[in-house]
């Protein structure tokens, strides 16, 4: 086995495992740690497929800010121990597990698995090395994509103004 | 075996969406549900940066830029509306927020 096959192998694995733990597990601390687990996990992914600027900002966004966030709303609310209302009952469980495995089964029996797809796109000939890096995707970021990015922008201003408000305390 | 392709890719973004639509169906912690919605959306996260360097496209990539400041965004406007339903209901079962139900 080559080195990013023992990677992929490694990292799917842990990512797979803790992405469970976090839905199953009872202690919502507990979950958000996993799922920054997660998250590190598929940021070593992006590594293996060249993404190297992607991992970065998966680490700083998700793992960094993201989860910060998730962890002080557990905190402020005091919702750091189980609650009795936790999960749903048998037959929920029941139907969500099979369509979960139905969603994968669908997929893989589609053929997902063997899945090859022919370098076609606009940058076909650019090696993948420096297709991710963070200048292909700056460059790419103030010229075609530019009226994208500033709606982002826009989004997150109005995100950050919406979340204030609803966050304040009424008096 | 040996040989990684797109397809161990693909395989792997189906299966962590799946985990997290399971959690979404599955767990009435309101947190929690937003957790698992993180979960699906670095899923597909995965299956975009995939198919970027397969196929030799950045609108992929970017389309990952992009969704990451979504989910942000999402995350603080969602934990807030936790924190007041908090404050109204003394709970963050999303059984009890019901009431627009139509």
């Amino acid at each position: 086995m080559s080195g990013i096959a023992i990677a992929f192998w490694v990292l799917a694995t842990i990512a797979v495992v803790s992405s469970l733990l976090v839905i199953l597990g009872r202690n919502p601390v507990a979950s958000v740690l996993f799922l920054v687990v997660s998250f590190f996990c598929l940021a070593g992914l992006f590594v293996t497929l060249h993404a190297h600027f992607l991992a970065a900002i998966q680490v700083l966004v998700y793992a960094g800010a993201i989860m910060v966030l998730f962890l002080f709303v557990l905190m402020l609310l005091n919702l750091g121990t189980p609650q009795w209302f936790d999960f749903a009952g048998t037959p929920t469980k029941v139907v969500a597990l099979v369509l979960g495995v139905g969603f994968v089964g669908a997929l893989v029996g589609a053929g997902v698995g063997d899945f090859t797809p022919s370098a076609r796109g606009p940058a076909a000939g650019i090696p993948p090395d420096v297709l991710g890096s963070t200048e292909a995707i700056g460059t790419a970021l103030y010229s075609s994509f530019f009226l994208p990015f500033l709606a982002t922008a826009l989004i997150l201003l109005v995100a950050m103004v919406g979340a204030v408000v609803l966050a304040r305390r009424e008096r | 075996m040996s040989e990684i392709g797109v397809g161990h890719y693909l395989t792997l973004s189906a299966i962590l969406f799946a985990i997290g639509a399971v959690g979404v169906l599955t767990r009435k912690n309101a947190i929690i549900v937003f957790m698992a919605i993180e979960i699906m959306l670095n899923a597909a996260n995965l299956a975009f940066v995939t198919f970027a360097t397969s196929i030799g496209d950045l609108a992929g990539m970017v389309m990952v830029l992009i969704v990451i400041a979504v989910a942000a965004a999402e995350a603080a406007v969602g934990l807030a509306i936790i924190v007041a339903m908090f404050r109204h209901r003394e709970t963050v079962n999303v059984g009890s927020f019901s009431t627009m139900r139509g």
